[in-house]
């Protein structure tokens, strides 16, 4: 089966509609009393919540498009990536404007101090840096780098399920829940993975190689 | 002539953020909107469509509202605070009841059908007088108070509650503690065809039940520390622990024990059940100290939740013993707080 111009543009419309969805549900779920009297955290989840779900999604599609072997899928990953990474801007905004008020002092000292809002930050920087490099410019800038900056993307489907499971006060099963798709995402993925690892654990030996003979 | 000498615990006029100041904040987080569109529609037109999420008093339902009965009390002096309370409706659909679930809208939602009538309280161990009071005919033989409490929860938000109470050291009194009491003990009704978050461990988070929590004696009889029968005037709500639970405004909210079943007199440290579950990030004194941390996050300073919604909560620092340092800091004297958080 083949995507035709006509198709994709289809799905980009379906997918960019879906992913709109959540934010508009927000005033409705306001004005419905969805949220409680103290809607802060709860916001901050909901947000958090799609944008790991947006990425989760986002490290379907080349699984999606090989088992298909369906190419044309592979250009609906770029929208998926910018819709996580805004769900995350927008979760990370919510702390920063409502939840700690702008109070920078405090702010930093959390950032440092508190293991899970690290990972929170770290991965933010990743999708920050994924999404800016995400256009067909720096994909040509980039050449074959580009691939190897994106493959990043595990390191955020890693991090983030980990910064949500060490952020809950209690109910491990949801966290759990993520992680456990992440890592199969990332198993899938196993024998790419495997070769980076082998390709440095080589460069490596090589590198002390040359050094003990030097 | 009476000199009234104001307390530190009672936060003087100047102290709270004054409201020009706070309108002024609200506003420039409006203005930002947060790509919701909502600050320039925040005008009174829209107060309909976007009044829940500004935290407009009108358009949140008062979905908390039980049938609650109005009590006959009176107000000393030295429990009124100069800080507004939290809006009735926020503090009686915001909620850590477990039993009800562990969302905060969940017990609101679950704890209506609740049956509080009848309710027998134990009053055992080292008592000279072991008893078990019917609650309902007691509360009406007692002179109750109402005192407005600043309530901090250990998740680093906090409200201000008028609750309606007696002093906890009148009951223990009553009960003759011998000379082996030295903790009391709280246990908080067991009964899962009620509780769904008992039933279901998804539900209750994890918690073995019932919960329990402790105090040492010495805290139980500080006149701070109160049995609230009422909160806002009237009996309280199911949701907030009715009929009968414990205010201890020094110590982080989950020492307040809600419907209590039991007290009871030991001379070892009772178990408590947040300590039990985690025990590195929640200590059986758990008082309000800004200077030690939660493993995850800071407690130095807190959100005050006064009238709900997305701008309604203002970030304020947080007090040592929660600001009643003068009433409660001598109960640990040369404690290492940092040990015996």
């Amino acid at each position: 089966m083949k995507l035709t111009p006509k198709g994709l543009l289809w799905l980009k419309v379906c997918l960019h509609t879906a992913a709109v969805l959540p934010l508009l549900w927000l005033p409705w779920a306001f004005e419905v009393g969805r949220f409680s009297a103290d809607p802060i955290p709860e916001l901050l989840q909901f947000l958090g919540d799609w944008s790991l779900r947006l990425l989760l999604l986002t490290l379907c599609i080349s699984p999606l498009a090989k088992k298909l072997k369906n190419g044309g899928l592979i250009k609906v990953r770029r929208l998926l990536g910018l819709w996580c990474f805004t769900y995350a801007s927008l979760h990370l905004l919510v702390w920063l404007l409502l939840d700690l008020q702008l109070a920078w002092g405090q702010i930093g000292e959390e950032i440092v101090k508190r293991g899970f809002i690290t990972l929170g930050m770290v991965s933010w920087l990743v999708l920050l840096l994924l999404a800016v490099t995400s256009t067909r410019g720096w994909q040509r800038r980039l050449g074959p780098r580009w691939q190897r900056l994106h493959n990043w993307t595990y390191l955020a489907a890693l991090l983030i399920p980990i910064h949500f499971w060490w952020g809950v006060k209690s109910g491990w099963m949801e966290p759990a829940f993520y992680l456990t798709l992440s890592l199969g995402l990332l198993w899938w993925r196993r024998d790419k993975l495997s070769r980076w690892w082998r390709t440095r654990l080589k460069a490596k030996s090589e590198n002390k190689a040359v050094n003990s003979k030097a | 002539m009476r000199i009234h000498l104001k307390k530190k615990s009672q936060l003087s006029e100047n102290q709270v953020t004054p409201e020009s100041v706070y309108r002024q904040r609200r506003q420039i987080l409006q203005g930002l909107g947060l790509g919701l569109g909502a600050a320039a529609l925040s005008g009174p037109a829209s107060a309909g469509l976007f009044g829940s999420l500004l935290g407009d008093e009108k358009a949140t339902a008062t979905k908390g509202a039980a049938t609650t009965t109005p009590l006959s009390f009176n107000r000393p002096d030295a429990y009124q605070i100069a800080v507004p309370p939290t809006a009735e409706r926020v503090a009686t659909s915001y909620n850590n009841f477990y039993e009800f679930g562990a969302d905060k809208s969940d017990p609101a939602r679950n704890a209506q059908g609740f049956k509080t009538k009848p309710w027998t309280l134990t009053i055992s161990g080292e008592v000279d007088n072991p008893q078990t009071i019917d609650v309902w005919s007691w509360m009406e033989k007692q002179q109750l108070e109402e005192r407005i409490y600043r309530h901090r929860c250990v998740e680093a938000w906090s409200m201000v509650i008028p609750w309606l109470g007696v002093p906890l050291a009148d009951i223990i009194k009553a009960a003759g503690p011998t000379s082996k009491a030295k903790y009391v003990a709280f246990e908080t009704l067991y009964d899962p065809e009620q509780m769904p978050g008992q039933a279901s461990r998804f539900l209750g988070g994890g918690i073995d039940y019932p919960y329990v929590e402790g105090l040492r004696l010495d805290e139980a009889m500080n006149p701070l520390a109160m049995l609230a029968v009422g909160m806002y005037g009237k009996t309280l709500p199911p949701q907030n622990g009715a009929p009968i639970r414990l205010v201890v405004p020094w110590k982080y909210g989950f020492k307040g024990i809600k419907s209590i079943v039991r007290i009871h007199l030991t001379d070892k440290q009772p178990p408590t059940t947040w300590n039990q579950l985690a025990s590195y990030e929640y200590g059986f004194y758990a008082n309000v100290n800004p200077e030690v941390d939660h493993p995850r996050w800071s407690q130095a300073s807190e959100r005050v939740i006064a009238e709900g919604g997305l701008f309604g909560s203002e970030r304020q620092p947080t007090l040592m013993f929660n600001g009643y340092e003068e009433e409660v800091a001598s109960l640990y004297r040369g404690m290492d707080l940092r040990k015996f958080y």
